[in-house]
C-alpha cells in the first residue's frame, strides 16, 4: 500500500528537554482501545498536556503557542518502555514528521520508521545547541534533508548527518512498505520454511 | 566461533537486503486484543490472508477484568476489542485462548506454560515483554503493529540485526534475594537505555541457578534496560520444564529434540560486542525510587543525593523525584504504602504467589493495604488453588483474582488511584502506568508480601 512520501522541508522545532519519555507518556494505555489508527494525536501526552480536571496545562510546550512545526526535538531515549506503534501514530496524527533526539528506543524507531515519521539522532552536543536556539527564538528555522541525511539548524548553520539504512531511505522516499515487500517474496519464503 | 543469538538469529535469515534490514523467519507469533486489530485491518484493506495461521497464537489479556470474568465485559471499547480479536481469530483460522478458556492468561505466562515456547525459536508480539520467552533459548522481541501485519502477511518481519551482549552474574544470591531484585540490580547499574541496540545473554552461575520462572522475571525485564530482548542458554532446569507440556514434543520426540536443544549455547570463544560482569553477592532487595526502571536502590540505601547527577539528566532526575514526592538523598524506608500488586507478566507466575503466600501465612494484611492478586493464567490460578495458596491468602486478608495484565498498565478498571504508592511486582514505574497521578514502586514478590503485611516500606 502506497504511503505519504516523505519530503524535505524546512520547519521550526517544538522542544521537549525531557530525558527518557516513554510511550505511557507519549500515549497512555488508556487510550489504546480502538480498533483503527485514527485520531490518537487528540491524546499525544495526554497526561502531560491536560491537567486532572482536563483543562490544558499551561505549563507544557505543547500547549504553548510560542512553539510550533514539524519538527519535535526531545531529550536522549526517547520512545522507551512498551512497544505500542500508537506512539508513532499519534506523534504523526499530530502534525510531526520529524522526531530529533540524541538516543532513540529501539522498537520506537523501527515503529516510526514504518510510518513515515523519521527520526534523527544527532549528538548531545549539537542537541543541546538545537534547545538553545530555539529557546532563543521560537521561530528559528531547522532544514531536514533525507537524501543527504543532514539536519541544519539554520539560525546557527551548524549540521550533522544522521544515520539511516539505504532500504529504509528508499522506502521513506518513495512511500514503499515493508509488508508489499514481503508479499513480493513470498515464493522465497515458501521455499525457506521448508528447508531451514 | 558463534554466540547463541547469532546461531538462533542466522539460521532464520530468509534474505539479507544489501544496507537494509534481514528478513527474518519467525516460528512463533502471539497476539492480543491491543495491538492486533489494525493488523487485521491492514491485511483486509490489501485483500490478503494470514499466511501461517498454525503459527500464530492468541490470548485476550490486556484490558480483561480480574473479576467476574463470566459477565460481559462492563467497559465497551474494551469489550469491543476484544469482540474484534475473536472476530480476526475465527476469520482467518487463529487459535484463540480467550476470555474464560483453561488456557487463558497473559500472552508471555501461557506461551511457556504450554510448552509452545521452545529453545533455539524466533518469537514476536507486539509486546515488548515478549523477551520474557528468552528465558528458554530463544530469540524472542517485542515488535509494533505494522510488524504484527508483516507477520500475518508472510510469517517474516524486517529486521536489522542488533549487536550481542553478555551479562555474567556469578556467585550465589543471599537468600532473600529474587530474580526480580537480580533484574532491578543490573538496569540500575547500566541504566534503562544501557542495553539499547544489544540483544543480551544472561549468564553465570547466578543466572544458572534460576527456575525457569526466575529466568523468565530476568529475561522479561530485558527490555526495561532497551534490550531489543535477552536470552538464557537452555540447560537441564529447561527441558525438565519442558517435560509434558501441552504442545511440547512428547515422549521419542522430546528425547530428539533435547538432543537438538543441547546444542543450543554460545560457543566457548564466542566474541560478545560488549560483557559486562556482576558479583552476585553485591545484591539486595531492591526497590524503585523513580519513574523508569532504571532508577532503583537496594532497600537499605537512600535516594541518590543531587550531587551524585550529572547536570545533563539533572531536570529529568528531579522531575521524577517530584512526581514520586520522594526526597534526594532520604530512605524510603517507613514510606507508607496503600496499594500493593502482585502480578504481571513479570511476576504472575506460581513460583511468585507461592512467596507471597508464604510470607503472609498466619499474618494480617495491614488495614491501610488494598491489594490485589492476580495470577498470570487461568493454569496459575488452578494450581494457586490447587496448593491451598488461595485458603492462605484469604486467612491473611487477602484474595486471589482472575488472570490477565490488570494493574501492571491500567487498562481495565484495576487502577490505583491519583497520589497514591503502589508497591508493585510489575515491570513498570512510569508516571501514570499504573493509573493517572499512581505512582509505583517496582519490587519482588517477596518485598511486596513484606509491604502489604507492614503497610509501609520495611
Amino acid at each position: 500500500m502506497a504511503r505519504e512520501k516523505f519530503n524535505n522541508f524546512i520547519d521550526s522545532a517544538v522542544p521537549l528537554q525531557i530525558e527518557n519519555v516513554d510511550t505511557d507518556q507519549i500515549i497512555p494505555a488508556r487510550f489504546l482501545k480502538a480498533t483503527d489508527r485514527k485520531g490518537f494525536g487528540e491524546n499525544l501526552f495526554r497526561d502531560w498536556r491536560y491537567k486532572e480536571n482536563e483543562n490544558p496545562n499551561p505549563d507544557f510546550v505543547l500547549n504553548n503557542k510560542k512553539f510550533s512545526g514539524k519538527i519535535l526535538v526531545a531529550g536522549k531515549n526517547f520512545g522507551s518502555g512498551s512497544s505500542r506503534e500508537h506512539a508513532a501514530w499519534a506523534i504523526f496524527d499530530y502534525g510531526f514528521r520529524v522526531v530529533v533526539s540524541s538516543f532513540f528506543a529501539d522498537i520506537f524507531k523501527n515503529n516510526a520508521l514504518n510510518n513515515g515519521l523519521l527520526p534523527v539522532q544527532i549528538t548531545q552536543k549539537f542537541e543541546n545547541e538545537i534547545f538553545e536556539t530555539i529557546y532563543k527564538n521560537s521561530k528559528s528555522q531547522f532544514e531536514i534533508n533525507l537524501v543527504e541525511q543532514k539536519f541544519t539548524n539554520l539560525e546557527t548553520g551548524n549540521f550533522e548527518y544522521f544515520q539511516i539504512n539505504a532500504y529504509k531511505k528508499e522506502c521513506l522516499l518513495n512511500g514503499y512498505d515493508d509488508i508489499d515487500y514481503l508479499i513480493n517474496m513470498k515464493a522465497e519464503i515458501e521455499k525457506f520454511q521448508v528447508i531451514y | 566461533m558463534k554466540t547463541l543469538f547469532d546461531k538462533i538469529w542466522d539460521s532464520h535469515v530468509v534474505k539479507k537486503i544489501a544496507d537494509g534490514p534481514s528478513v527474518l523467519f519467525i516460528d512463533r507469533h502471539f497476539i492480543h486484543e491491543v495491538t492486533s486489530p489494525q493488523a487485521f485491518d491492514g491485511l483486509q484493506h490489501r485483500g490478503i490472508e494470514v499466511f501461517r495461521p498454525d503459527l500464530t497464537t492468541a490470548t485476550a489479556d490486556h484490558n480483561v477484568p480480574t473479576q467476574n470474568q463470566h459477565l460481559p465485559i462492563k467497559d465497551e471499547m474494551s469489550r469491543l476489542q476484544v469482540a474484534k480479536l475473536t472476530e480476526n481469530c475465527q476469520t482467518h483460522g487463529i487459535e484463540l485462548f480467550g476470555l474464560g478458556h483453561e488456557y487463558n492468561g497473559i500472552v508471555h505466562v501461557i506461551g511457556p506454560e504450554l510448552g509452545i515456547t521452545q529453545p533455539g525459536m524466533t518469537i514476536v508480539c507486539g509486546d515488548s515483554h515478549t523477551s520474557t520467552h528468552g528465558a528458554f533459548g530463544c530469540v524472542a522481541f517485542g515488535i509494533g503493529t505494522s510488524e504484527v501485519e508483516m507477520v500475518l502477511a508472510s510469517q517474516c518481519i524486517m529486521q536489522p540485526k542488533p549487536k550481542t551482549m553478555r551479562i555474567n552474574v556469578e556467585g550465589q544470591v543471599n537468600s532473600e534475594v529474587e530474580a526480580k531484585d537480580i533484574i532491578l540490580y543490573i538496569i540500575s547499574k547500566i541504566s534503562a537505555s544501557g542495553g539499547t541496540g544489544y540483544f543480551i545473554e544472561f549468564a553465570g552461575s547466578a543466572i544458572r541457578s534460576l527456575s525457569m520462572e526466575g529466568r523468565m522475571t530476568v529475561c522479561n525485564m530485558s527490555i526495561e534496560m532497551g534490550a531489543r530482548g535477552g536470552l538464557i542458554a537452555p540447560d537441564q532446569t529447561t527441558f525438565n520444564y519442558l517435560k509434558g507440556k501441552k504442545f511440547a514434543p512428547q515422549e521419542a520426540d522430546f528425547e530428539e529434540a533435547v538432543k537438538k536443544w543441547k546444542n543450543m549455547v554460545s560457543d566457548e570463544n564466542a566474541k560478545f560486542d560488549k560483557e559486562l560482569f556482576f558479583d552476585a553477592t553485591d545484591i539486595e532487595s531492591m526497590i524503585t525510587f523513580g519513574t523508569n526502571p532504571g532508577m532503583g536502590i537496594k532497600i537499605s540505601e537512600s535516594v541518590p543525593a543531587l550531587k551524585s547527577i550529572d547536570n545533563q539528566s539533572l531536570p529529568s532526575f528531579t522531575k521524577a523525584l517530584n512526581y514520586m514526592n520522594f526526597e534526594a538523598g532520604k530512605s524510603l524506608s517507613g514510606t507508607p504504602v496503600n496499594y500493593v500488586f502482585l502480578g504481571s507478566c513479570t511476576n504472575g507466575r506460581i513460583e511468585d504467589l507461592r512467596t507471597f503466600a508464604n510470607y503472609v501465612k498466619g499474618k494480617n494484611k495491614a488495614e491501610n493495604v488494598t491489594a490485589w492478586i492476580v495470577p498470570g493464567s487461568k493454569q496459575v490460578e488452578k494450581q494457586a488453588i490447587e496448593e491451598g495458596l488461595n485458603k492462605i491468602l484469604i486467612e491473611a486478608g487477602f484474595e486471589l483474582r482472575q488472570p490477565g495484565c490488570s494493574a501492571c498498565l491500567a487498562m481495565n478498571e484495576d487502577k490505583i488511584p491519583t497520589g497514591e504508592y503502589c508497591v508493585s511486582t510489575s515491570n513498570r514505574n512510569f508516571e501514570g502506568r499504573q493509573g493517572q497521578g499512581a505512582k509505583t514502586l517496582l519490587a519482588s514478590p517477596l518485598t511486596a508480601a513484606k509491604v502489604a503485611i507492614a503497610g509501609k516500606i520495611i
